[in-house]
């Protein structure tokens, strides 16, 4: 068995609003950063893992993350994947 | 009437609901600790507000993975009554006894206030005490209960019925089509973020709620009467 270690990203859909994101943009704009456009927040988790391979590890990952870390109705999801060794 | 409500770590309104069960209906009541795995011989399940395992990660996904939550599910698969109110609409959704989900108020604040929510349909249990489009003064407590779904499932909400409780103008949450209640398919379990238990003593917050469980036990009364028939 190898440790893995998943770096997980959960953004919410493009689709659903997010105010926090909103208030943060108008924030930056209203100080010295009219540049910027657009702010969503998201959400990252760090865990670790063992599994036989590294698909297998991938796979587990992706199962949590679709049944429990993340809300499909709203959200989105991306991880990376280290093996530890 | 058998009423059993389920306890979470961090349940704040269980001993509310308990109130209004067993001291103003004169129900029989049981507090279910989320441990359990046995509901024993209730009819009516409460997952009351609160904040559930502290909110962690999403309102209401730890409370899912509970031991009790399987026998709940089981109960409202049977077609029996499952009430949850704020923090249990979001279990309810989280469960996916209900669709959508419940987001960040719109305007980023808690909301602790009450506020006129109108009754959208009067051929449920929960809600036969009540005229269609009366405005009950409801209380509510939450900083998120802004209702969201996909415009499909909105739809098919919509066509279904299953909108039982509607914010009035000015909507306080932004919650999509002002839905402040909703009801499965079956009109057996039911979601709302408005909390009735708080508006069901006259000393305290008014009686607006009180007719939903007032029309609950009589339907089950009329009910049990007619079980008893030959």
């Amino acid at each position: 068995m190898t440790t893995y270690r998943a770096e997980i990203y959960i953004t919410l859909k493009p689709s659903v609003l997010d105010p926090a994101g909103t208030a943060i943009t108008k924030g930056l704009q209203q100080q010295q950063y009219p540049g910027v456009e657009q702010v969503r927040i998201g959400k990252y988790i760090e865990l670790t893992l063992t599994a036989a391979n590294t698909a297998a590890a991938e796979a587990q990952v992706e199962r949590m993350c679709q049944e429990v870390l993340t809300n499909p109705v709203i959200e989105t999801y991306r991880f990376r994947l280290e093996g530890e060794g | 009437m058998n009423c059993g409500i389920v306890v979470f770590p961090g349940s704040n309104c269980d001993r509310d609901m308990a109130w209004v069960t067993e001291r103003i209906l004169g129900q029989p009541t049981r507090f279910i600790w989320h441990q359990e795995t046995d509901l024993g011989e209730v009819d009516l399940v409460i997952l009351p507000g609160g904040f559930s395992y502290g909110d962690y990660l999403r309102c209401g996904m730890l409370a899912r993975f509970s031991p009790v939550m399987a026998a709940v599910v089981a109960h409202a698969q049977a077609g029996k009554w499952v009430l949850g109110v704020c923090n249990g609409f979001q279990i309810l959704t989280e469960v996916g006894l209900l669709p959508g989900t419940l987001l960040r108020n719109r305007d980023l604040q808690f909301i602790c206030d009450t506020v006129p929510v109108q009754v959208e349909r009067t051929d449920l249990p929960w809600t036969q005490r009540y005229q269609k489009q009366q405005v009950l003064n409801l209380p509510i407590a939450h900083g998120e209960g802004c209702y969201y779904a996909e415009p499909a499932v909105l739809h098919q909400l919509e066509q279904q019925g299953q909108v039982v409780f509607r914010y009035v103008a000015p909507n306080p949450n932004g919650s999509l089509a002002d839905i402040a209640g909703i009801c499965n398919p079956q009109g057996n379990v039911l979601g709302m973020m408005p909390h009735p238990e708080r508006a069901s003593d006259g000393e305290v917050g008014g009686t607006d709620g009180l007719g939903l469980f007032q029309g609950l036990l009589a339907w089950y009364s009329k009910s049990a009467c007619a079980s008893q028939l030959p």
